[in-house]
């Protein structure tokens, strides 16, 4: 399986198609539903986010605690489809791409496009190994929103596969 | 007349809940193992990468899932059995706070509107129902929500009947597509009424995976609309293949002469049931 760094260039990421199986290694934040709701606001009233979107790729997931001797808990993802409210503006501000389970909508897919990014599934109900997967955890934002808080997590192989391309193909039917 | 203390109670709930949030149910591992054996392409690898993560969870006593769910308790209580002790309700809210602190599992529950978290995955979802005799058995099942989301509750006319039922279990798992991590196993509902039905239907995922309802009318339910889920070819993952769900489990109560309610409950991959008797 081909093995990817992450920020991924341009030449990267007009190489990766929809289907393709791949292993990612860098860092990556995780955001669901309220911490996306807060950055909504931030933007809504001009103030400054608490990670730079250009170099973050959003990971859809809230961990579970960590362990005696792990950096992180069992962390897979959740469905991406209902951050299809804030992924396209996110993506037209210049986020670098999303990590989650399960299609986006129509919407979500032409901002990639437009924006040459590509959205990647993790495998949905494979906590453990993704957690395993996540060598350095550290809270960046919203820690009283506890599991659904901003983390930036340091992941080594993270297994994934390319689920929306920079072309518009989807791994999926629907 | 038996006396039971709720501590009693409380231990079994916290060891319940302990074992479901890192172990799949033998039935669950075994269909899963079969549905690996006839995909192919990315449909395979989503289920080789969850029965290695099955595998990781049992060796490092991990959450096999990170959403370690909402806390859905079904006691059925003897009616000659006398609780000591807390209140039931305490007693059970107890044993999950201890499970999901201990286990490093996730706390999931938020109020409704300000979404602020109650911080130890309480209040548990608890259903009593007296039966008889001076046992206590109970059955907890963490219920992860991207499937719950995807479930659906129609209130058919009885003209629609057998067809319309299957029509609507098939039309759950063809919306939800991608979303509550298929292959899904499917508890349905048919009967009752409007609250009894959806429970119903949550029952019937606490039955072993792959079983079939003692009644042929209502077996013959399951696997035609087993078949025609698996027509879909949404696949492990959504990334297409033989295998959309893993089962279709249906219970039925009377309902009115003028309906005919159908609860769909989705449920993940993940099934995580456990069940002992005090």
């Amino acid at each position: 399986m081909r093995t990817l760094t992450l920020p991924l260039s341009e030449e990267d990421i007009l190489s990766l198609h929809a289907g393709e199986g791949v292993l990612l290694s860098g860092t990556i934040f995780t955001a669901r539903d309220c911490a996306h709701k807060r950055l909504f606001a931030l933007l809504d009233a001009g103030e400054p986010l608490p990670v730079d979107l250009e170099t973050t790729y959003i990971y859809y997931a809230g961990p579970c605690p960590a362990p005696a001797g792990k950096a992180c808990g069992s962390c897979g993802p959740t469905t991406a489809a209902r951050m299809n409210a804030f992924a396209p503006r996110l993506l037209d501000l210049g986020l670098a791409g999303m990590i989650g389970k399960g299609g986006m909508s129509r919407e979500t897919r032409e901002a990639l496009v437009r924006n040459k990014k590509v959205y990647f599934a993790a495998v949905g109900g494979a906590g453990a190994l993704c957690g395993n997967a996540v060598k350095k955890l550290e809270l960046v934002a919203f820690g009283d929103l506890l599991s659904e808080a901003i983390y930036k997590m340091e992941v080594e192989n993270f297994p994934a596969v390319v689920a929306h391309d920079a072309f518009g193909a989807s791994v999926y039917k629907e | 007349m038996r006396t039971l203390d709720t501590s009693l109670i409380s231990q079994c709930v916290y060891r319940l809940a302990r074992k479901a949030g890192t172990t799949l149910t033998p039935a669950c591992h075994a269909l899963l193992e079969k549905a690996r054996s006839t995909e192919t392409g990315a449909a395979r690898f989503a289920l080789d990468t969850l029965l290695e993560n099955e595998r990781i969870a049992a060796a490092e006593q991990m959450p096999v899932c990170q959403d370690t769910g909402m806390a859905v308790v079904l006691l059925e209580l003897g009616q000659d059995v006398h609780l000591t002790g807390a209140p039931l309700a305490a007693a059970v809210d107890d044993g999950v706070r201890r499970a999901y602190a201990d286990g490093c599992f996730r706390k999931s529950i938020c109020d409704p509107l300000t979404r602020v978290n109650t911080g130890d995955n309480t209040p548990a979802h608890l259903h009593v129902e007296m039966t008889a005799g001076e046992q206590v058995r109970i059955t907890f099942l963490p219920k992860g929500f991207g499937s719950e989301n995807m479930s659906r509750l129609y209130m058919l006319t009885p003209a629609e009947g057998r067809a319309g039922i299957v029509n609507s279990i098939v039309e759950t798992v063809r919306i939800a597509g991608s979303r509550p991590c298929p292959p899904v196993y499917v508890g349905v509902g048919i009967g009752g009424a409007f609250d009894s039905c959806a429970l119903l239907a949550k029952k019937a995922l606490t039955r072993e995976a792959g079983s079939s309802h003692p009644r042929e009318d209502v077996a013959a339910i399951e696997r035609e609309a087993l078949e025609k889920i698996n027509a879909l070819r949404i696949g492990a993952q959504g990334f297409g293949g033989e295998v959309t769900a893993l089962g279709v489990a249906c219970e039925i109560a009377p309902t009115h002469i003028a309906g005919l309610p159908v609860a769909v409950n989705v449920q993940c991959h993940c099934i995580r049931c456990e069940k002992e008797t005090l």
